[in-house]
């Protein structure tokens, strides 16, 4: 994919996340093991974006670096045209496995992200004001003072998503956030984060590798080719209107087409490696 | 023959109360007056229920040790019994040295006082030489859980020292401090403080990486990240260090005074000894071991509390 191609995708919006040609490689030992090679990518201000590829090709490796988690070996990643290569809140992640801090309370963790971000821009009331917000966004309110153990692995994935709203990020990162789900509580999920990212506007980026969910929610799926020294193999734009209902997409030639194009992609082209499957 | 009687009639204690909980819901169902009859009659009988369960644990969890204990008295008082043994029986022990346990507080000049005065003074010293080492303990422990460097640099040292026995180091304290209340200070310390630097420091290597990247994302500064992040999540392995440190200071400390000297309850124990007071002394053990068990349990209980919701994800 080149640069020009992803500006033409989205003609009216600039570039605000961009990946400059980025290599990864492990070093364990003597033997480097490349995962990624040659990444480039932009991304506009609101865009929701979907990397979809088989387990294993390196793609929560590419959320963590943009997160700053993970280092690049070459190229950068360049976030409002500067630099990032360290974590931070303006890039907030919603963790695969909630990674909600078990000794808190629904309230405490995310207060904890709201102290730590908006600590000196914020009067204590407000932040205890932006709290309760950001629960409600995920209608988690009834259960401030419940501790992760005590709530299902939907809500706590909902206190995960509110915790990183609560950061107020430039860029949302999910990394596979309904994957450890069952489908009622994921569909439910997905709904609310449509809804959210309808209502705040913000970039968002998720790891998935679940064909119609990548087409449910994204305004561009990123289909990434098997490792190792995986890339993007394709970058296909999902023309569907907003707000999308997931019932009226059943018979709706577009998404169909979108969804067998994903497909087309993962099963045909690169199948999984047979020690994936 | 005791022994059986009681646990059948605890058992059959334990049954009765779920026989009316299997009986209720029949009750209900073959009409509906009944519940509103049924209601007013169950609320005493759970008061009987809650009553009958708290006959039955202590049935269970107090009346076995009450019958071994008199049990080994007994042997004990057998055993001994005959004249010129070489170990008081109970009976002589309570004879001559009742006063010791009915009046652990009495104060009559500077070594004539009370078992439960020299209790209290050597727990002082456990008290100091503990919390140094359970304060070094954790801050040694997670240094060396967090930099990989601290750990190849002063594990292998530490792991040579932990074996020293406590009164090895006392020879040692003493011609450091020229004083035998800092030295047996500083004997509680160095005995306590190797399992809390262990545990602490597997504590912290086993942090998930998950809260790690939670931390690094919210940009924690390392104070931070220590106690939000690090003593929570080691808190649990922190307590079974500080667990077993408070045994071993409570070892150390009577040894290391039976050197030293001093008023606390291990140089009461050497004093005994000397003058052959022999009941005397059965008298401290029992006050070592129940005091002993006390501090095991303060701090096992304390860890309940500070690690509630720690373990589960």
């Amino acid at each position: 994919m080149t640069q020009a191609s992803d500006i033409k995708n989205t003609p009216s919006r600039k570039p605000y996340l961009r990946l400059d040609h980025i290599d990864k490689s492990f070093q364990r030992g003597t033997t480097s093991t490349e995962v990624l090679r040659d990444i480039n990518l932009s991304i506009a201000d609101g865009e929701y974006v979907s990397i979809i590829g088989h387990s294993g090709c390196g793609k929560s490796t590419l959320l963590n670096i943009i997160a700053g988690l993970t280092r690049v070996t070459k190229g950068a990643v360049l976030l409002d045209d500067r630099e990032v290569n360290s974590p931070g809140p303006e890039r907030a992640v919603v963790f695969q496995n909630h990674s909600l801090l078990p000794w808190l309370t629904v309230y405490e963790n995310v207060s904890l992200a709201v102290n730590k971000v908006f600590g000196s821009s914020k009067s204590r009331a407000e932040r205890d004001d932006w709290v309760r917000h950001n629960l409600a966004l995920v209608h988690m309110t009834h259960a401030l003072d419940k501790r992760p153990s005590e709530i299902s692995g939907g809500m706590k994935q909902r206190v995960g998503i509110a915790r990183a709203l609560a950061m107020e990020p430039k860029i949302l990162l999910l990394d596979e956030p309904f994957g450890a789900l069952d489908a009622l509580t994921r569909a439910h999920l997905q709904d609310s984060v449509m809804d959210i990212h309808a209502r705040i506007k913000s970039t968002m980026i998720m790891i998935t590798h679940d064909v119609d969910e990548a087409v449910l929610l994204s305004d561009r799926i990123i289909m990434m080719t098997n490792g190792p020294a995986a890339t993007i193999g394709e970058d296909l734009t999902v023309r569907l209107e907003r707000p999308r209902k997931r019932l009226d997409l059943v018979n709706d030639a577009t998404y169909a087409q979108c969804r067998s194009a994903v497909m087309e992609f993962l099963y045909a082209r690169h199948k999984a490696p047979r020690i994936a499957a | 023959m005791s022994l059986a009687k009681i646990s059948r009639f605890g058992s059959t204690a334990k049954i009765d109360p779920a026989v009316a909980v299997v009986a209720s819901p029949e009750v209900i169902t073959s009409s509906g007056s009944a519940k509103v009859v049924q209601h007013p009659a169950s609320a005493p009988s759970k008061m009987a229920q809650k009553a009958r369960l708290w006959i039955n644990w202590g049935l269970v969890s107090i009346v076995p040790p009450l019958v071994t204990t008199a049990l080994l008295l007994l042997i004990w008082e057998i055993a001994f019994s005959k004249a010129g043994s070489s170990l008081p029986p109970p009976s002589t022990v309570w004879k001559e040295a009742h006063e010791l346990i009915m009046q652990p507080f009495y104060w009559a000049g500077t070594q004539d006082i009370g078992l439960g005065w020299r209790v209290l003074t050597s727990l002082q010293r456990v008290v100091v030489g503990f919390g140094l080492a359970a304060f070094f303990g954790i801050l040694v422990g997670s240094l060396i859980g967090q930099s990989i460097w601290a750990m190849r640099g002063l594990d292998p040292i530490f792991q040579i020292l932990r074996t020293v026995p406590p009164l090895a180091w006392l020879p040692i304290s003493l011609a450091a401090f020229r004083d035998s209340n800092p030295s047996a200070i500083f004997v509680i310390f160095i005995t306590a403080v190797w399992p809390v630097i262990i545990n602490t420091a597997v504590g912290i290597r086993n942090i998930p990486q998950d809260y790690r990247n939670v931390a690094a994302v919210l940009r924690l500064n390392s104070v931070e990240f220590f106690f939000k992040v690090m003593l929570p999540s080691a808190a649990p392995y922190i307590f079974t260090g500080l667990r077993i440190g408070i045994g071993l200071s409570w070892l150390a400390i009577v040894a290391a005074e039976m050197l030293t000297g001093g008023v606390g309850i291990g140089f009461f124990i050497w004093d005994a000894w000397n003058s052959s007071r022999l009941p005397d002394i059965v008298v401290a053990l029992l006050y070592i071991g129940l005091v002993g068990f006390v501090l095991d349990r303060i701090v096992a209980f304390i860890g309940n509390l500070v690690t509630r919701g720690t373990a589960a994800s």
